[in-house]
């Protein structure tokens, strides 16, 4: 192998409160293909940014062609080689493809009148297409495109940038098979051309399949280097858990009863072909884990009813209901706590108070007005209950803290009597503390008798909070786990459509 | 009152004062009776179209539905015999269901509002002027409406100034559509979808609906105000009656504080905006200032009022982020490492 060309050395990025990389070191060599593997959270996306150069670490430096300094800028990055193609592709629909890869160094002629020297820029474009054995134009419209053939236009982009590195962050996690298999081609092409390429991914397969050395991330270290002839999915699995999980769980105060929620059948857009089945009980948290993009947010968006259910049916305490809309859901106790806590949850630049009363205004109504009393009133209490760190209830939400802003979701519901509550990524942007005191309310809520059907990407909360575990692969419930079957290892098979093979390490 | 509203009632005395010791004659009763009509016949429209700019949309179509209606009321009562107070009714029916339509199309069928109400602006100033063949509409020799006439444009007395009956009929809208958009449950929803439709919808409250009614509630009060304007003009030149109207309402609603981008607004702000339009107006009138300026100078004023109020808005986010930028990084913190990963 040659010597490498780019060098990451002790780098070390801290965020208030939070190590994102401790002393990480990576090395790339011309026409390798390096695996970056990890959970969500270990500090992968991180390190590609500083390679990127849009984050600056807090220590280590990083060496180019010999060439060391403290940190690169997105200048720095490009002039180095290194280019990105992006898990959402910064593309521009509205244009074709040669205009795509030429977007902001368009070669101009006229003078200064300087138009788009159209001819150059097809003329260009077409070696880079043969090169990558593409089956479209120059200038086929982007909107005309697959994700796969915009991926493709991503990565000629790359190559008209002479880059030396690209980086792929999770680049087939929403391509069809075949079109992994032909990305697979893609990137033994470009290694052959002398290209080198770090590859994120989930899906320990295609590291199997294309990488030569496997790096493996966790809580912002390097746990571990495999080269091609340590590389297995069992090794990797491995070495991505090993951590020691704090013990959070309190277990509910009674047996969990009968099913309130059940879930069978059901069909979304985004997989139009798996269907769903599940129940969750009165007074049990029902986890439900998985990747991301696997589906779960679009499962609860349509029990919710934002989303059009594509099939299947859903029953509440044994009754099929039909809910084809939020309000539906709310006046069958169904509620949500969305993913998307400031676009969905909240209305960031009103108070608290007026926050919490939203879905349940026409009971805080006397005469067709707001009784603006009971309000601050019941907004009070919830504040006290919950520890909603701010000055008054009539502080704007969007001025508290993650934590706090995720307690007034919580309120809002809370006020009124939940049979049934979906939250997806609780405590997301949240803080250890607050977290803490969420993780408590939602067991509080449980021994009251709510059904908790907890959608979660992090590791610590899906094992350490559920009293069940679904997890969910590619649209579909790959298995479900028992407490006594819980294991990161279990559930990191299951996410990515294993079955559950022997006891995990 | 906000503190907005304080600071356009303050620019309104300025420019009042100013206008008064250059030309004195803008403080005579007459003058100012003038000026009030004109106040509560623009106020009226100004508040429906407020209602749609809070909850994010916008309406162009004002000045040819009060074009429209107002050709056909007089025509109702003039031309067809029909009594006024059934005219009345049939007007401001046909003005909710011109909002009706405009709701729905974009709601249901996901047309922008500024496409839908552009269309609107055309459409019924093409039916107004083919409906009277381009001619203008009146009231013919001898006809007579005493009562209407009184009530629409009639002024009493009120400790020797007559008050125009179109200020009573603003002052009345004004304070409903003020209970409603400030302590009703329908207020509340109208902002909360103007200001996050998703986070509305995701609240429970049905946006649609909410949407279409705001459309509705514009209509039905565009077609009140198209009646009071055509008593008042008593003529209606179809192809120019009302022209430029929703400009006008569009700015006295960004004058009086709502944010076209939905879920801010006051409707006492909106009453001020229309006021210190139409002193604007009455500004260029005494002052000498040739006519076809009229337009300039009140772009220049909504100009520089809302440049004003950018600086001072800008000016109180700086101070408010150098105080909290303490407590900030520390709660900030957990929010990085999402965005990190």
């Amino acid at each position: 192998m040659p010597a490498p060309f780019l060098e990451l050395v002790d780098i070390s990025k801290s965020y208030p409160g939070v190590v994102a990389l401790d002393h990480v070191g990576l090395q790339v060599s011309p026409g390798e293909v390096v695996a970056l593997i990890g959970e969500n959270g270990a500090g992968k996306s991180t390190l590609m940014r500083v390679l990127g150069g849009v984050v600056e670490p807090s220590g280590g430096f990083i060496r180019v062609d010999g060439a060391a300094r403290s940190s690169l800028t997105v200048a720095d990055a490009i002039k180095a080689g290194i280019a990105f193609v992006h898990q959402e592709l910064n593309l521009f629909d509205n244009l074709d493809v040669a205009g795509n890869v030429f977007i902001g160094r368009e070669p101009v002629h006229g003078g200064p009148l300087r138009l788009i020297d159209r001819k150059r820029m097809y003329a260009d474009v077409a070696p880079l297409l043969e090169r990558l054995g593409c089956d479209f134009a120059a200038d086929a419209p982007l909107a005309d495109l697959s994700l796969a053939q915009r991926q493709l236009v991503e990565i000629m982009k790359a190559l008209s940038l002479d880059a030396r590195l690209v980086i792929m962050d999770e680049p087939t996690s929403s391509l069809t098979l075949a079109e992994t298999d032909r990305l697979m081609r893609t990137v033994a092409g470009l290694k052959a051309h002398g290209v080198s390429i770090i590859f994120i991914t989930h899906r320990l397969n295609e590291v199997m399949q294309c990488a030569d050395r496997a790096v493996v991330l966790r809580d912002g270290r390097v746990v571990g280097a495999l080269t091609r002839a340590e590389l297995s999915p069992a090794a990797m699995i491995r070495l991505m858990i090993g951590r020691d999980l704090k013990s959070l769980y309190v277990p509910p105060a009674a047996p969990p009863g009968d099913s309130v929620l059940e879930i069978v059948d059901a069909v979304t857009d985004t997989y139009p072909g798996r269907a769903v089945s599940l129940s969750v009980r009165h007074g049990e948290i029902l986890g439900l884990a998985g990747l991301v993009g696997s589906g779960r947010t679009e499962l609860a968006r349509a029990v919710f009813g934002i989303d059009p259910l594509r099939g299947g049916t859903i029953r509440l305490d044994g009754e099929p209901i039909r809910i084809a809309s939020p309000r539906a859901a709310i006046e069958q106790g169904i509620y949500l706590v969305p993913e998307d806590r400031k676009g969905a949850g909240l209305l960031l630049d009103v108070s608290i108070a007026e926050n919490i009363s939203l879905p349940d205004l026409a009971s805080y109504m006397r005469f067709w007005l707001v009784d603006t009393d009971r309000e601050n009133e019941n907004a009070v209490r919830q504040r006290e209950r919950l520890k909603i760190r701010a000055p008054d209830v009539k502080t704007a939400v969007g001025s508290l803290s993650g934590g706090n802003q995720q307690k007034v979701v919580l309120a809002k519901w809370l006020s009124m009597r939940p049979k049934v509550l979906i939250v997806d990524e609780p405590t997301r942007g949240v803080d250890v503390g607050a977290k803490q005191e969420i993780y408590g309310m939602l067991r509080r809520l449980t021994d009251a008798g709510v059904a908790i059907l907890m959608i979660s990407s992090d590791m610590e909360e899906v094992i350490g909070v559920s009293d069940r575990l679904a997890v969910m692969h590619e649209g579909a419930i790959s298995g479900f786990l028992d407490r006594s079957q819980f294991s990161e290892h279990n559930v990191l098979q299951l996410a990515v459509g294993h079955t559950i093979t022997a006891e995990g390490p | 009152m906000s503190k907005k509203d304080l600071s356009l009632l303050v620019l309104i005395l300025v420019v009042g004062t100013v206008v008064a010791l250059i030309n004195p004659r803008f403080l005579y009763v007459g003058n100012l009776s003038n000026t009030a009509n004109q106040i509560g016949l623009f106020g009226i429209f100004s508040i429906a179209e407020a209602f749609i700019i809070i909850i994010g949309g916008i309406e162009l179509s004002v000045g040819s539905v009060i074009a429209l209606l107002g050709v056909l009321f007089i025509d109702l009562i003039v031309n067809h015999d029909v009594n006024w107070v059934v005219a009345l009714a049939m007007i401001v029916a046909a003005g909710l269901v011109i909002g009706l339509v405009h709701g729905t199309l974009v709601t249901r069928m996901r047309i922008q509002a500024f496409v839908v109400t552009l269309c609107g602006l055309l459409i019924y100033r093409g039916a107004a002027r083919y409906y009277t063949e381009d001619a203008t509409a009146g009231f013919g020799f001898g006809a007579s409406f005493p009562m209407l006439e009184w009530l629409a444009a009639g002024r009493t007395n009120v400790l020797g100034f007559p008050l125009p009956h179109s200020v009573v009929a603003l002052a009345v809208v004004a304070v409903i559509a003020w209970v409603v958009l400030h302590r009703s449950v329908f207020g509340r929803y109208l902002l909360a979808v103007g200001k996050n439709e998703e986070a509305a919808r995701y609240s429970g409250i049905r946006t649609n609906r909410v949407i279409i009614s705001a459309y509705v509630i514009c209509g039905g009060l565009t077609a009140f105000s198209a009646i009071l304007i055509a008593m008042y003009t008593r003529s209606i030149s179809p192809a120019v009656h009302g022209s430029f109207y929703e400009l006008y309402a569009i700015a006295a609603a960004v004058l009086g504080g709502c944010s076209l981008r939905g879920g801010e607004g006051s409707i006492i702000g909106v009453v001020l905006g229309t006021v210190l339009l139409q002193v604007l107006q009455n500004l260029v009138n005494l002052l000498g200032i040739p006519s076809s300026l009229n337009f300039a100078v009140m772009g220049t004023v909504i100009l520089v009022g809302v440049l004003g109020d950018q600086y001072l808005v800008q000016r109180r986010h700086r101070a408010s982020a150098a105080k909290g930028r303490e407590q900030a990084s520390v709660a900030a913190a957990p929010l990085e490492r999402v965005k990190v990963e």
